[in-house]
């Protein structure tokens, strides 16, 4: 039977909706929702294979305490038992919870009233602490809230979109479609990209300011100044602050009528004089602009004032509150704004209430216990764990161990720590290695509640397969410690309906209109109308007749907010900040000459428990990597497609070089997601320095003094397996990265001393031991080079290739099309150890179109003998980039490369 | 053209073999008229391919397939043909050549193609009846007879050709054991690997291998026929057969060159035209010792011949350098080739293949980025691609790494213009 379940994707922050489509045998099928308002039935190359993540590869299925299974009773009594007995000795402030945007709001907000209203401490910090906690505390600044203005409708609205420090095409993809698809209807509409790095974002855009790292607020500074001086006023309070320390902007008052010295900011931020002439007459003279800001802005010692810097441009402008007109800080994570909503990160209370409101919570919640001051934030909590101040720490659905900055300090935390409960869908992440107490969570396919997107929209994910093994919701898991703990009244709920309704019933509890967060309409919601909630942008004030399916209505006030100009701060106005530029926490030096920037990549998600899973996104950018601009390349030793030790004071990664010259000089680039349970020395967490910022608390991943030296590799080269193989300590291979495959996983392999008999070592690698093996192999020792397969009845069971620089190894994507379920036929078992077929036709080269599977050489060999000459034109032929879109820039490269455009 | 007024020179041409013939035929094919051509051969056919003897001997081929030039060849290009008629004498003084039978011819140009004979061990019993080489159309026709009872064979020599006449015989129903003095086949033309597949093969196809065996002595039986072999190891085994190949080499057949005076070492001694001491006579095919080089395959034959007919056409001054030589085992189902030196050391390179399952192995070694030799076993489609790279001196360092997978990978691979990265740039 088929059935078929409208969802909310589990990646970014943009919310989007999706179908999963339940079919025969189990198949799963995933589609956008085409009623969903944040993506009208598009989806990213990471939502469309969601399908790919659901089995139950990995998945933690039962409880284990102490590395050994255990049932739910135990271990429930032994996290209960733990953290009571912690509290009873050393206090509630030496618990902790370190909890994730992943949660939905229901699980949120039990996780929330446990720890702040009955354990009595606001230990409880969220991994959105690393993502956007810097824009929560410039909202808070600005507008007494935290709180997005506008809507994703805004970004077509606009005729000027502003995107800082975000590289939306690969991390925000459909937001990205959006904006891309009104500049398509409207070539009046421009994008300006400013950002460090030449992204796939940048090459789209009418002007990229590739800016240098940490110069946000020199340069919006600068455009504040500059708006100051050709005729934008403001009385708002903190304006005429703002406007006299906007820095340079001083001396462009004073020094030229025209509108400032743009020379001097040009100068301060590293940009082309004229570039940055013509982004600031643009915003000058567009009303309809929106800024949209990521992490490029908010992972930042000064990631606050950045924000400021960002808000006070359009407070002085009055683009906020008007359709078209806002700053809009687009979230990482699918939930972060849930957590911001119900309180989950330690420096509120609760349902957007700070501590001032205790009593108000505490008495909502009739609860034993409350919160009176904030808690520690993410950084300053491991640091608490390694003092020894926090002696039981509960992470739920994250994996700090990657994510952290100085993560290695993170690890050994843990590793003293007395009690580390981790719930958790998988069974082995680097987190999870350490945990006293794995209790296993169920996962995005099986759960119910809700989450809120960037634009203030609350879906629904709803359940489309059974919670399999022991795998139990987050907040059943919670409300049963807590009922251990003594807690019981606080926490009897039938399901996430009721703990949505409660959670609802606080937003509008002794609210005044003071809290712009306001779910009164959705309160008293029956489990059928829940059940049934489609997408609703909050606030919602009164009860809202239900809905049918379809975009919602536009409502000022609500897809607007501020649109008259009242705020919830004392004084009900908005807040300019003064803001100055300075420099990142940690400055380069001799030792540490280059600012290493962490990021996201198009096809990955976090710490790859999930999107590992699936071949065609593990296909696009298979290895942990470093950019770096060519000529700090030659400088360095430092060569393309080879390897390279980017060390920090922190700690240290050996990842693959791109020389590219869309990277800084100066700068280099590396992505957040590998870690240990994929790469041998990948997880750039532990370089990353811990400083935050000193307001919001968030970590500055943007800006790492660096070093890079070659790794010195004697021999490079890749294995492919049918089974997964464990290298992590195998002699010989000295760094390896683990791709996932379907009915394959790949290994990328390197090693500093080639051994001396290959075969052996080969042998010994792919676990071979029998003698009487089909076994064959492709010698070069003179140059080398060593190429060897493993089968076994005709099925290719491994494959490994050796050579002495990466340039000699073959390719790899034809080597994985022969994992197929089925023996090799002749031709292809004559040609495996080549690595690729003799009919070069049959090669489709590296993935590009992750949605439909086009290769490289395919789109290349169809632009040279179709003669195509237009990414639409690709897509006709090849179907590459008519799904997400989100390779369309690479498409149009591949046509720049082929002389087409 | 003043060539062509001249009156028309006397060739003799002494061997009716493959040799003699290619000479002829070029030849012919260059300067039809400058020669009056007299073919003595030895034995009594008109011309066949000897290398296709081994096809005949499995019964694959019949006789009249393989034979090259019948008698209305000679005639119709006006050529003098004896038959059964070897030449007993050679009178330089006179420039005249003496047969068997008496009769005199004289010549303006003489050519040697008297080819090689096998070499017989002479071990006790080695004249045996039932001891027999194989050479010629006669041998086999030996051999074919003798098979017609069936019984046990032993051929002697394991190299291409006493395995082709091992397998014949083993076609043909007989029980053959292969007797050879080393470990391995034809060491000198595959490397052990390569040896060991083959006589895997051969023994999975039913043949026997007695290896590093010397033979002491051939038994007969009372009448004095062959009726088996005994060994010179510690306990002198010994080997029951009703028929005894020996198969173990050919020498060049000097001995009328050397009665006549011409300088012979291992062969009749040539220069680069191909010509003896006497600048008047020729000589060319396994008879011939070039730079210290004798040669026991087709190929070398073929660019000496060239080389011969020009000089005597006087056209130019082409030399012969010697031959690379290639080998192949004409064994049905057998793939198997080999060419050049593929002896290391340390000045060379080499590169393996293995698919042992599949039966499929390649060894190439290279000489500073050059193809020095090759041996393929099992899959052999490439070996005249290898073959010509060899000869031609590539440099194959573009395209090492594709080099044992042979030439549709090396075109495909190298055609390809996209130059594509693992990851690619953000």
């Amino acid at each position: 039977m088929t059935t078929t379940t409208q969802t909310t994707c589990p990646y970014c922050g943009v919310g989007c909706g999706v179908t999963a489509t339940r079919e025969a045998a189990d198949r799963v099928s995933i589609a956008g929702d085409a009623q969903h308002p944040a993506n009208k039935g598009s989806l990213c190359s990471k939502g469309t294979a969601l399908a790919d993540t659901v089995d139950l590869g990995g998945r933690l299925l039962h409880p284990m305490v102490d590395g050994v299974r255990a049932d739910w009773h135990t271990a429930l009594d032994r996290v209960a038992g733990g953290l009571a007995e912690t509290i009873a000795e050393h206090g509630p402030d030496a618990v902790a919870f370190y909890v994730s945007g992943q949660l939905l709001t229901e699980d949120y907000y039990i996780a929330n009233k446990l720890m702040k209203g009955y354990i009595g401490s606001a230990n409880i910090d969220t991994n959105s602490r690393l993502c956007m906690s810097s824009a929560v505390a410039g909202h808070m600044r600005a507008f007494g809230e935290d709180v997005v203005p506008g809507c994703y409708d805004d970004l077509e609205a606009a005729d000027l979109v502003v995107l800082v420090g975000s590289n939306t095409a690969w991390c925000h993809p459909v937001v990205y479609q959006r904006v891309m698809a009104a500049r398509e209807a409207d070539p009046n509409k421009k994008l300006v990209v400013i950002d460090p790095r030449r992204t796939a974002t940048a090459d789209t855009a009418d002007l990229h300011l590739p800016l240098a790292p940490g110069a946000d607020v020199a340069l919006f500074n600068g455009l504040l100044a500059y708006l100051a001086n050709n005729g934008f006023t403001t009385d708002l309070p903190g304006g005429a602050e703002a406007i006299a320390a906007a820095g340079p902007g001083r001396d462009i008052q004073a020094s030229d009528r025209q509108g400032g010295d743009i020379a001097t900011v040009a100068e301060a931020v590293g940009v082309d004089d004229a570039d940055l002439q013509t982004f600031f007459e643009w915003f000058a003279a567009t009303e309809r602009t929106v800024t949209v800001f990521s992490q490029g802005v908010n992972q930042s010692s000064a990631g606050t004032d950045k924000v400021n810097a960002i808000i006070n441009c359009h407070l002085l402008t009055e683009r906020i509150g008007k359709p078209g007109a806002c700053p809009f800080s687009i979230t990482g994570q699918p939930n972060a704004m849930g957590g911001r909503e119900v309180g989950g990160l330690s420096s509120t209370l609760a349902a957007h209430m700070g501590f001032d409101r205790a009593d108000t919570v505490q008495r909502f919640w009739d609860s034993p216990a409350i919160a009176s001051e904030p808690g520690l934030k993410a950084v300053e909590l491991f640091e608490a764990i390694e003092a020894g101040q926090v002696k039981a720490v509960w992470i739920m659905a994250t994996n700090p161990i990657v994510s952290l900055p100085d993560a290695d300090r993170a690890r050994a935390a843990l590793e003293k720590c007395p009690l580390v409960i981790v719930s958790d869908v998988m069974r082995h992440t680097d987190t999870a290695e350490l945990a006293d107490v794995l209790l296993p969570a169920a996962g995005w396919a099986e759960k119910s509640g809700t989450a809120t997107n960037s634009e203030r929209t609350i879906s629904r994910q709803r359940p489309f397969l059974p919670m399999p093994g022991q795998a139990r919701p987050d907040w059943r898991i919670m409300c049963d410690v807590a009922q251990r703990m003594g807690f019981a009244e606080g926490f009897v709920y039938d399901g996430p309906a009721a703990i949505f309704r409660e959670h609802a019933a606080l937003t509008v509890f002794e609210n005044h209109g003071e809290r712009v967060l306001n779910l009164a309409g959705l309160a008293e919601l029956s489990d059928a109308d829940y059940d049934e909630l489609q997408p609703t942008r909050w606030p919602v004030a009164s009860p809202q007749p239900l809905r049918a399916a379809g975009a919602m209505p536009a409502r000022a006030g609500v897809d607007q907010l501020f649109v008259d100009a009242t705020y919830p701060t004392a004084d009900g106005r908005a807040h300019l900040v003064a803001v100055t530029p300075r420099g990142p926490a940690n400055a380069c030096s001799g030792d540490y000459p280059l600012a290493l920037n962490t990021g996201r990549i198009r096809d990955h998600w976090h710490t790859m428990t999930r999107t590992a899973k699936s071949q065609r996104l593990a296909a696009h950018i298979p290895e942990p990597f470093v950019e770096i601009h060519p000529l700090d390349a030659r400088a360095y030793r430092i060569v393309d497609g080879e390897l390279a030790t980017v060390t920090t004071a922190w700690g240290q990664a050996s990842l693959r070089v791109i020389t590219t010259e869309r990277q800084r000089r100066g700068c280099l680039f590396a992505p957040m997601h590998w870690n240990d349970q994929f790469a041998s020395s990948a997880r750039i967490g532990s370089a990353a320095n811990p400083a935050v910022c000193p307001i919001s608390g968030e970590p500055e991943f943007k800006h790492t003094p660096a070093a890079i030296a070659p790794f010195k590799a004697a021999w490079h080269g890749f294995i492919y397996a049918a089974r997964p193989l464990r290298l992590r300590a195998t002699v010989g291979i000295d760094w390896w990265v683990k791709v996932a495959g379907e009915r394959f996983v790949r290994y990328e392999i390197a090693g500093c001393e080639t051994p001396a008999d290959l075969k052996a070592a080969a042998r010994r690698w792919l676990g071979v031991a029998a003698h009487d093996v089909d076994w064959l192999d492709a010698a070069d020792p003179a140059a080398g080079t060593y190429r060897a397969a493993h089968v076994d009845a005709g099925h290719l069971e491994a494959a490994l290739f050796m050579a002495p620089t990466p340039a000699r190894l073959p390719e790899r994507s034809w080597l994985a099309g022969l994992y197929t379920g089925r023996a090799m036929t002749e031709v292809q078992r004559a040609a495996v150890l080549a690595g690729r077929p003799a009919d070069a036709s049959a090669d489709t080269g590296a993935p590009v179109c992750s949605c439909f599977g086009v290769g490289r050489k395919t789109i290349l060999r169809a632009i040279e003998a179709d003669g195509l000459d237009s990414v639409d034109a690709v897509g006709r032929a090849l179907a590459a980039g008519t799904n997400c879109g989100s390779c369309k820039p690479e498409i149009a490269e591949l046509l720049a490369e082929a002389g087409k455009a | 053209m003043h060539d062509t007024h001249q009156p028309r020179l006397d060739l003799v041409v002494i061997g009716n073999g493959m040799a003699g013939l290619r000479v002829i035929e070029d030849l012919l094919e260059i300067a039809p008229e400058r020669y009056n051509i007299i073919v003595f051969g030895a034995e009594p056919h008109a011309s066949y391919n000897r290398i296709m003897l081994s096809p005949v001997l499995a019964g694959d081929k019949a006789f009249a397939d393989i034979q090259t030039h019948d008698r209305r060849w000679y005639e119709a290009n006006g050529i003098t043909l004896y038959t059964g008629e070897a030449v007993a004498t050679i009178d330089r003084r006179r420039r005249m050549v003496i047969s068997a039978e008496g009769r005199e011819v004289g010549y303006d140009r003489l050519v040697l193609a008297t080819g090689s004979r096998p070499f017989i061990i002479p071990v006790p019993g080695h004249d045996r009846p039932g001891v027999i080489s194989f050479r010629d159309i006669t041998d086999v026709d030996e051999m074919v007879k003798a098979s017609e009872n069936g019984g046990k064979a032993v051929v002697i020599g394991g190299g291409l050709l006493g395995l082709e006449a091992a397998y014949g015989l083993h076609k043909r129903g007989m029980d053959v054991t292969i007797v050879h003095l080393m470990d391995q086949l034809m060491e000198r033309q595959l490397d052990p690997m390569a040896a060991a597949l083959l006589q895997h093969s051969l023994a999975q196809r039913g043949l026997s291998f007695c290896m590093g065996a010397e033979t002491a002595a051939i038994t007969g039986n009372d009448n004095g026929h062959v009726n088996g072999l005994c060994f010179k190891d510690a306990d002198s085994s010994t080997l029951a057969a009703d028929l005894v190949v020996m198969a173990v080499g050919i020498r060049p057949n000097i001995d009328l060159a050397k009665a006549s005076g011409l300088h012979c070492d291992k062969g009749i001694v040539v220069n680069d035209t191909m010509q003896t001491y006497d600048p008047r006579i020729y000589a060319v095919g396994e008879c011939v010792e070039h730079r210290k080089a004798v040669y026991g395959l087709v190929a070398p034959l073929w660019d000496q011949a060239k080389v011969c007919a020009n000089h005597l056409a006087w056209r130019g001054h082409s030399q012969y350098g010697g031959s690379v030589t290639a080998t192949q085992l004409k064994v049905t189902g057998i793939d198997m080739y080999s060419a050049g030196d593929f002896s290391e050391s340390e000045e060379t390179d080499t590169l393996t293949y293995a698919d042992i399952r599949r039966g499929v192995y390649k060894r190439i070694v290279l000489r500073d980025d050059r193809i020095a030799g090759v041996v393929l076993y099992g899959d052999t489609r490439d070996g005249a691609w290898y073959f010509q790279h060899m000869q031609a001196g590539t440099d194959v360092s573009a395209f090492r790494d594709l080099l044992l997978f042979g030439k549709a990978f090396v075109d495909a691979g190298t055609e390809e213009t996209v130059d594509d990265s693992n990851a690619e740039a953000a």
